[in-house]
């Protein structure tokens, strides 16, 4: 499986982004379900105690069939089916879910997809949703190369890894840290303070040990606060 | 590099990288961005294309690259991006590419419409000599009433008020002629099949009505908005059948260039063929079920709107002089 979309660009510097996968879309997809269902859901409840007259703040409103559908379920329905090509639009590629799963739409040569593209990609629901749970559109990423499903292939569209680095240029290591490791060294470190709550307290603690010992003598019996404390005063 | 030049080479660029990180996220979330911040931002990205070189050979995997990175492909992305003239796209796609792509799948419309009348006239014929048959083409409900003397359109607006209808009918419309389109991945034959169901019902229950006299009844509903629905449900199976081709005969493309240029082109078209359906439903809710209408002003209304589609679909409103400034 080709895992990587390589943007090249005018510099000759080219720049390679992650594709995701099944799992980071589908991910990204059950977030976004939740998000448009608990939407759909809660304006249903609300604008239902409003046609009910449990508001009364709202008391002119007459209770018809007509009515209950088009100021409750309709605009749910709206909600629920717009969420994902107004989004997209709006959020440049993106949608909630996506944010938070870390991926985002970008065309094949990494740039953001226009409205067209979106809207075609989203057309294309209906094919990928066939015949249930999105099966056509989940085999689709599972067999292409780009893991991509017929609504990307037909708009041109990929999903990647948005892998924004909040922050890196403010805590970027100071010139007595790189006086002492050396640039990449001090990104090591940089990167392994970074990562340290997603890591196993077994894992850090032997690689902390490993960076340090390449500067001084690390005492046996130090914990794991001790050993993040040593690190981050290596770099300061 | 040397660590006293590595340690000066990032303390110099650092405020560069924070700064071009503050313009560029100026320049994209405003909707209108200053001309020096501009120029500041593209003038930046030789920069830092140049830098990432840099830190890249200096800390391959860091985080530090990784920033950069990100920052470079946002200028990218920022800087190669087309322009968003969305107003004018809308405008240019009503007035002249709707035409031009409709022009361009004239055919595939003459084919789709010959299969829906081909296939209207077969189910018009099965019901006239097989009427037992009908039940394969209309519910239970209808076939009681037309055979009591009475259409199930009519007292429509006793069930449900106009808004609703409207509604109702036109989102249905717009999702049926959307599914007929995208099924034309099927190498064009869920197209097929959907045009020619779609015929066979409507030639099956025309001619159901027809043998219980309910017939005329049937067109003086279906006159103020039926031509423009058809003309679109056979737009939208023309640009199914396209997407077929693309696929079967790609030409000197590859498959996946020929079936992209044939989606955005379909989506193009029935952005435009949609609004009319918006307009169609509301037809069909506010004026079809309404009994006091007379055939010629449903006539009136439903040719008329047929000509407004005709009209954008020839190009016609390209061809208007443009005002001068």
């Amino acid at each position: 499986m080709d895992g990587t979309l390589k943007i090249p660009s005018v510099t000759g510097i080219d720049v390679e982004l992650r594709i995701a996968g099944p799992g980071g879309r589908s991910y990204a997809f059950v977030i976004d379900w939740h998000i448009r269902v608990l939407v759909a859901l809660a304006w249903m409840i609300v604008a239902g105690v409003v046609y009910f007259g449990s508001v009364s703040t709202i008391p002119s409103l007459e209770p018809s069939q007509g009515d209950f559908a088009i100021l409750v379920m309709l605009p749910a329905a709206g909600l629920y089916l717009l969420y994902h090509p107004v989004l997209e639009v709006l959020m440049r590629g993106r949608t909630p879910g996506k944010r938070i799963a870390g991926v985002r739409i970008v065309k094949r040569d990494g740039g953001v997809p226009g409205i067209g593209p979106l809207l075609v990609r989203n057309l294309f629901r209906l094919v990928d949703s066939l015949p249930f749970f999105y099966f056509v559109g989940l085999a689709a990423t599972m067999l292409t190369r780009q893991s991509v499903r017929i609504g990307d292939i037909a708009a041109g569209t990929l999903l990647v890894y948005d892998e924004a680095e909040a922050g890196a240029f403010d805590d970027a290591p100071s010139s007595r840290g790189i006086a002492r490791l050396g640039l990449e060294r001090a990104e090591l470190v940089r990167d392994l303070i970074a990562r340290w709550p997603e890591l196993r307290p077994n894992a850090r603690s032997a690689l902390a040990r490993r960076l340090l010992e390449r500067e001084e003598p690390v005492p046996e019996g130090l914990d794991d606060a001790a050993l993040r404390e040593r690190l981050e005063q290596l770099l300061r | 590099m040397t660590t006293h030049k590595t340690s000066k080479w990032l303390e110099d660029r650092l405020p560069v990288w924070r700064d071009v990180a503050a313009k560029l996220d100026a320049v994209e979330r405003g909707r209108y961005a200053e001309p020096e911040k501009v120029v500041k931002v593209i003038a930046a990205y030789p920069e830092i294309a140049r830098d990432l070189a840099v830190a890249r050979s200096e800390a391959p995997r860091g985080p530090l690259t990784r920033s950069l990175e990100q920052i470079y492909l946002e200028l990218h992305r920022s800087i190669f991006r087309s322009p968003g003239r969305w107003r004018h796209d809308v405008a240019a796609l009503f007035v002249s590419e709707a035409a031009e792509i409709a022009g361009s799948l004239r055919w595939h419309i003459v084919w789709v419409t010959a299969l829906f009348f081909a296939s209207a006239s077969a189910g018009a014929w099965l019901i006239n000599q097989y009427p037992e048959l009908v039940g394969l083409f209309a519910s239970e409900a209808m076939i009681e009433q037309v055979q009591s003397g009475r259409l199930w359109t009519e007292g429509l607006l006793n069930v449900a008020p106009s808004s609703l209808l409207a509604v109702q009918i036109f989102t249905n419309n717009i999702f049926v002629s959307l599914f007929a389109v995208v099924v034309g991945i099927f190498y064009g034959l869920g197209t097929a099949y959907i045009i020619g169901m779609n015929g066979l019902m409507l030639g099956a229950v025309f001619s159901y009505t027809a043998q219980h006299g309910l017939a005329e009844q049937l067109f003086e509903f279906i006159a103020a908005h039926g031509f423009v629905e058809l003309s679109v449900i056979m737009v939208a199976g023309a640009c199914g059948v396209s997407l077929g081709e693309a696929l079967a005969r790609p030409g000197r493309e590859t498959r996946v260039q020929a079936f992209q240029r044939a989606s955005m082109r379909a989506a193009k078209l029935m952005v435009v063929c949609c609004t009319f359906l918006v307009g169609a439903g509301l037809i069909e809710g506010y004026i079809s079920p309404n009994p006091s209408y007379s055939l010629p002003f449903r006539l009136c209304i439903g040719l008329g709107y047929l000509a407004l589609l005709v009209v954008v679909l020839s190009g016609a409103l390209s061809r208007l002089p443009k005002p001068r400034d």
